[in-house]
């Protein structure tokens, strides 16, 4: 049997989606042309809340979510019309809602100040509309019926009571069957029932809407007379009722006549439909209970589920990195003894390692949750920022049922709010100059995500002023980050932005005042093996775009010879590979080289020597350049002595088994059991560039 | 015999808590989450007694009273609504719509069952 901590749970489960449909719905309803369903569905959902939240005693949520409905219903009918000011109280009272959901979750209270302020607001709304009876109702469900045991203390006292009872029609219409009553009754003591069929008339003009029958019920019983009272609570309206206390005398024994008497309802009487004999038993097709239940699932859009712990995924998913990796040892093994022509094994070697991808697929897509979790949370966050800013702002989503990972899911929410806030910050501009370029007032941010080429790709664009390229440069150069005078492309402009210590101080603000810059969004993103990019045209607006590995277990990585090591280049890095000629090549001072590709010059840096497996440079004619480039478009292209092979390989963590390496993301296990480091571009780029690449920069620019 | 329940409700919670409290009383307990699918479980379910919210998509609880009280087998069955609301308007529409009794949420498990068993005449 579940207990109640289980169905807690699952009203938070079912509160989730509930708050997820409200916000929805919300937003639909901002549209002028939304359709009265979308009002009815955002009621429900509130209404919904309340009634579970009724059933656990969480008596804020309650009061809350009763008013809120109550202006819902309002809306409803008509009553009241959603302007943007019944809107803002609208948004507002959703996100409290959601605060007092994650309250009741932690067993906490939410902001008293904000509950009694919006409760304020609500009340506003309802004004004169509000029904006063209808509070009084609500407060009556919160009195829990009580009985009244005092007539209990002596000894108990028998009364006599009288009862009459004629049914109407309507009483066999609404399912009260008369006998089930005096069955009731009978519990309440010693009863003895006498059937009046003398105004019964002959059958030839008896019709069934007919009813003449009469119960006499003589009750003797301890039981107060408001026990009586709620047996026929709900039919004191459908038949003729009669109750009176005969005497203090104790019940005279049955009268002889109505020992005879019919507790059965005469035959023809509608109740009789009633008897489970008489309707059809299809029993044998019952369906257990269940299959409705999942029933029940497909029509509320939650199919039918078990909850898994993701620890148990995890393992799942740990497992097979550890199958991929025996698959490539199992190969390595054949490859020794040479069975690599025997189709047989060929054939059957494929079948394992398509297997083992078909499996890491689905225990991808069972870790895998739509963006819709992060987005949705956007909404909030961009109505809180723009209240903060003054500024006029809407949120767009695009995409958001694509799915990534779900650790990501968690750790995106963070950078994401940063980039909004950002935007909102210092992309938009304010209502006045928008006005003066010509743009409507209200700015627009738009959320968007989408699956490309084995990466998620989610942006964040405004249509605001785009970078101010000459005060970035202005403060980089204040605040030392680059020197006086520096020539930087745009684009190296742009990526200022991201460095430690880049943050636009004179312009303070209540959200700029947190002291995060986006180097924070950017250093996050990198940990989840994601990049950010940065797209700006003045005027326009700017783009935020990250690109994400689909998952954090494995990687597609081009396996590289460097002296006597294998090492992992993970291949969303690579954009070509080439043997030097001595035609692209060029020497800079004393041993920069750089190489002309594509119209551009770009460094080229030694790996080995990187990683001080070599003191100095080896010649270029020996080896493999691979042009790679980083998150912030910087291309150089790497000189290695050799590429092997391009293979998925599985990340292992070189942090939590050994300690950071500079240059190096993560570690991986190949199939001869060995060891090999995965690279990481950007920070080998990065620190290659400030060591020696600045004059080569320098020169790429000018030339 | 075990009398069969049929419990709908567009809250899974709820839809939960009720046939919680009804399987320990010993009922046989069917669900559904709207009008439309309680409908459609009827024949399966089969039920002595239908408890049915009155705020769902698709068919809400009157909808769902009218119907079963079109369906010749089940016209007489009791349906007992289970909501929170008790408004005097309410309660008659339930009743021309045919509704048995009324159960304000949230319910005393003891009462819900004494309701139960009382319109059933246990």
């Amino acid at each position: 049997m579940p207990d109640m901590d289980e169905f807690l749970e699952m009203f938070f489960v079912e509160c989730d989606e509930l708050l997820d449909s409200l916000a929805t719905g919300l937003r639909a309803m901002e549209a002028p042309d939304h359709e009265k369903e979308t009002v009815h569905s955002v009621f429900r959902a509130v209404h919904s809340m309340k009634g579970a939240a009724a059933a656990f005693g969480l008596s804020d949520l309650v009061t809350f979510a009763h008013r809120f409905e109550t202006v819902l219903d309002l809306l409803r009918s008509d009553k009241l019309t959603a302007d943007e000011e019944v809107m803002t109280v609208l948004h507002r009272s959703s996100d409290l809602l959601t605060d007092l959901v994650t309250a009741a979750r932690q067993s906490s209270a939410a902001d008293p100040v904000r509950l009694e302020e919006l409760l304020g607001d609500l009340d506003r709304l309802i004004g004169d509309e509000g029904d006063d009876a209808e509070d009084d109702a609500l407060a009556m469900e919160f009195t829990p019926l009580t009985l009244d045991f005092s007539p209990l203390a002596g000894e108990p006292a028998i009364t006599t009571y009288k009862i009459v009872m004629m049914p109407d029609p309507e009483m066999y219409r609404t399912g009260n069957d008369p006998a089930a009553l005096i069955h009731a009754l009978s519990q309440l003591g010693d009863a003895t029932v006498t059937l009046n069929a003398t105004n019964v008339p002959k059958l030839s003009v008896w019709s069934q809407d007919d009813t003449r029958l009469s119960w006499e019920i003589k009750l003797a019983t301890t039981a107060p007379v408001t026990d009586i009272h709620q047996i026929f609570e709900f039919v004191v309206d459908c038949c003729q009722l009669d109750i009176h206390e005969l005497s203090d005398v104790v019940a005279q024994p049955a009268p002889a006549d109505s020992l005879a008497e019919p507790e059965l309802p005469a035959p023809g009487e509608p109740v009789s439909d009633l008897a489970p004999s008489d309707v059809e038993a299809t029993s044998k097709a019952a369906t257990p209970v269940e299959a409705g239940a999942s029933k029940a699932g497909q029509t509320t859009g939650q199919a039918a589920t078990i909850r898994v712990s993701l620890d148990r995924v995890d393992k799942l998913m740990n497992m097979i990195g550890e199958l991929v990796i025996k698959e490539a040892m199992l190969y390595q093994v054949i490859e020794t003894a040479g069975f690599t022509e025997d189709p047989d094994v060929v054939t059957a070697l494929e079948g394992i390692r398509q297997l083992a991808g078909d499996i890491q697929e689905s225990v991808m897509s069972i870790r895998a949750q739509p963006l819709k979790l992060v987005f949705q949370r956007m909404h909030r966050i961009l109505r809180e920022a723009a209240d903060a800013t003054g500024k006029k702002v809407r949120l767009d989503t695009l995409g958001e049922n694509t799915e990534v990972d779900k650790t990501m899911i968690e750790r995106l929410i963070d950078p994401l709010t940063h980039m909004i806030r950002n935007s909102i910050d210092h992309g938009l501009e304010d209502a006045v100059t928008r006005q003066r370029r010509g743009k409507p007032q209200e700015g627009t941010i738009t959320l968007s995500a989408a699956h490309r080429s084995g990466r998620v790709q989610i942006e964040v664009s405004d249509d605001g002023g785009g970078i101010d390229r000459e005060r970035v440069r202005r403060i980089a150069e204040e605040r030392g980050l680059i020197p006086q005078g520096a020539t930087l492309s745009s684009n190296e402009i742009d990526s200022l932005l991201f460095l430690p210590g880049f943050s636009s101080k004179d312009e303070v603000s209540a959200l700029s005042g947190r002291g995060v810059g986006l180097d924070v969004v950017r250093r996050e993103i990198m940990a989840l093996g994601g990049r950010v990019m940065i797209q700006s045209k003045e005027g326009e607006g700017t783009t935020f775009s990250i690109a994400l590995p689909l998952t954090l277990a494995v990687l597609e990585g081009m396996l590289i010879q460097l002296r006597d090591q294998t090492m992992v280049l993970p291949i969303t890095a690579v954009q070509e590979t080439l043997r030097p000629t001595s035609a692209t090549l060029h020497g800079i001072g004393k041993n920069g080289r750089v190489l002309s590709n594509r119209g551009e010059l770009i460094p080229i840096i030694d790996l080995a020597c990187s990683f001080g497996l070599r003191d100095a440079p080896a010649p270029l004619d020996d080896g493999v350049l691979i042009v790679v480039e980083t998150d912030s478009h910087k291309r150089a292209a790497l000189h290695v002595d050799g590429i092997f092979d391009q293979r998925q390989v599985v990340i292992k963590s070189l942090e939590e088994n050994y300690g950071r390496v500079p240059g190096v993301s993560a570690a991986t296990i190949l199939g001869d059991g060995k060891i090999a480091l995965i690279i990481d571009p950007e920070e080998i780029v990065l620190s290659s560039l400030s060591e020696q690449g600045r004059s080569a920069m320098a020169f790429a620019a000018n030339g | 015999m075990t009398a069969r329940i049929l419990a709908v409700d567009d809250s899974p919670t709820i839809r939960g808590l009720v046939a919680d409290v009804l399987r320990k009383a010993g009922f046989e307990v069917f669900l559904a989450s709207d009008g439309v699918e309680g409908v459609g479980t009827l024949t399966d379910a089969n039920p002595d007694l239908i408890i049915t919210d009155i705020n769902m998509p698709k068919m809400d609880g009157f909808g769902l009273i009218e119907t079963v009280r079109a369906t010749g087998s089940y016209s007489s069955i009791p349906i007992l609504v289970l909501t929170t609301e008790s408004s005097a308007e309410l309660k008659t529409r339930a009743r021309n719509a045919g509704a048995t009794g009324w159960i304000v949420k949230p319910f005393d498990d003891e009462r819900l069952i004494a309701v139960i068993d009382r319109v059933l005449g246990r």
